[in-house]
């Protein structure tokens, strides 16, 4: 291969750079990104750059002396799979042996009521997201968060802390729906407690505006939410469209076989959100995970594999983790809670705020989520990813 | 090979302890130990581990 290219600029597609080098490949090596910023970390976005604790230049990775051409600012629109170019921007094409798809998420459209137009509704996905969150936030007093996922919650945290009054509202019974209703419950003790006002059950139904400006949220079952700032926080989606008439197989992610290669692609390999990649932690089916350590690490084994002959790709088989800082507690999950069928108390107490479930399918452990109990997850993500039978766990 | 970590930026995530357990791990206060030279047989480990750090504390040099 002369020519890789790495469509997506962020974690994943900077790891994979890295990697391609550090594996040898020492041909020309594009890294195309349709942020105008260089590659830079993410989940400080909705936790310490808008707590104020860090800045957008603390987010940055370091690139050390990595030798690739940077195209940042420029789209990907298309992918010729015959000619084996990348369409720039609908325009230029870029040519490739070697193709590294990495082109993440973006924040999900709100699924609701048509949003008003109003200069007040901000998404968080983004650096320049957060950025005019963050300069909005500064006079806003109302923050309203449509969804109470995690990022609505840990904006909820950090906006709190920044003394704005917050509301969040969710369709859902409870937030942080990922962890279940026992954690969710928790969770909403947690925001309660620190007096962000949860409205769980409903959603919004209309908008009041005074110009451009908007000053109150309207939910189904009545209330009025006074506002002067509208987070929409309502899930992340894989950016595939660009690959929408490629020929590629979209789930909506990228259909992948167990080392990362395109489904009936050569040379063509995915990492991070938009790659669905089979999981033998669910029996083969395919996983997308939208998880920061799921970058790295697949964007690593991807990157190895594509430089590898067929018969020395690995499997990826690594165990999911993410973590969400809310008020001072560090809420980590590892494994597939969310595919268990059964959970358990591991460690400490629930009532304590310092625990580990355990969730299992079957006989298997397959998930732990900690709340302010670093030490234990180590032990526990070896174990889900040996199998490790419930009955069997070494506990610590 | 030296393997260093800036505990201001440590969030004790363990990613290091689940890739590298035979380099690093966390304390009974949750705080990061870890062997400063260990040896060259786990340098992938450790190279692995520095790259999945969610908060980029740990450096490789040599």
């Amino acid at each position: 291969m002369k020519r890789i290219v790495v469509v997506g600029a962020s974690l994943a597609g900077l790891r994979a750079a890295q990697t391609l080098r550090a594996n040898g490949f020492d041909g020309r090596l594009v890294l195309i990104g349709d942020e105008p910023h260089p590659p830079y970390s993410r989940p400080p976005l909705s936790k310490q750059l808008l707590a104020g604790t860090m800045t957008a230049g603390d987010c940055a990775f370091e690139l050390g002396d990595l030798d690739a051409e940077w195209m940042l600012g420029v789209a990907a629109t298309g992918l010729d799979l015959d000619r084996r170019e990348v369409i720039l921007d609908a325009r230029e094409r870029c040519a490739f042996d070697g193709l590294l798809i990495a082109t993440g998420c973006s924040a999900r459209p709100w699924p609701g009521v048509p949003l008003p137009p109003s200069r007040d509704v901000y998404f968080l996905r983004k650096l320049d997201d957060a950025l005019g969150l963050i300069e909005a936030a500064s006079t806003a007093r109302h923050v309203v968060i449509l969804g109470g996922g995690f990022i609505g919650c840990e904006a909820a945290a950090a906006l709190q802390g920044i003394g704005r009054e917050v509301a969040i509202v969710d369709i859902a019974p409870y937030p942080m729906t990922a962890l279940g209703a026992e954690l969710g419950a928790v969770c909403a003790e947690l925001h309660t407690e620190h007096g962000v006002a949860l409205h769980l059950g409903v959603t919004a139904e209309s908008f009041e505006l005074r110009g451009d400006r908007i000053t109150a949220v309207r939910l189904t079952n009545g209330t009025r939410l006074p506002a002067d700032l509208l987070l929409v926080a309502t899930g992340a989606q894989p950016n595939t469209a660009w690959l929408r008439d490629s020929g590629l197989t979209l789930d909506p992610g990228v259909v992948c076989d167990a080392t990362c290669r395109a489904v009936g692609a050569e040379a063509i390999f995915c990492a991070g959100d938009v790659a669905s990649v089979p999981s033998s932690l669910v029996g083969g089916e395919p996983l997308r995970i939208e998880h920061w350590t799921n970058a790295a690490e697949q964007a690593i084994l991807a990157a190895a594999n594509m430089l590898a002959p067929e018969g020395d790709r690995m499997p990826y088989e690594a165990v999911p983790y993410f973590w969400s800082d809310q008020y001072g507690i560090k809420i980590q999950s590892a494994g597939l809670p969310s595919a268990a069928d059964r959970q358990f108390l591991l460690e400490g107490s629930v009532e304590g705020r310092k625990f580990i479930i355990g969730f299992s399918r079957g006989p298997h452990l397959i998930g732990v989520v900690g709340f302010g109990l670093p030490r234990h997850m180590p032990s526990y993500r070896r174990q889900i990813a040996a199998q490790a039978r419930v009955a069997e766990l070494v506990r610590s | 090979m030296k393997v260093k970590v800036d505990l201001q930026l440590c969030e004790s995530h363990g990613e290091c302890c689940f890739v590298a357990p035979e380099v690093f791990t966390l304390d009974d206060n949750d705080e990061l130990v870890w062997t400063e030279e260990p040896e060259e047989a786990l340098r992938a480990k450790v190279v692995q581990a520095a790259a999945v750090c969610p908060t980029r504390a740990i450096t490789v040099e040599g």
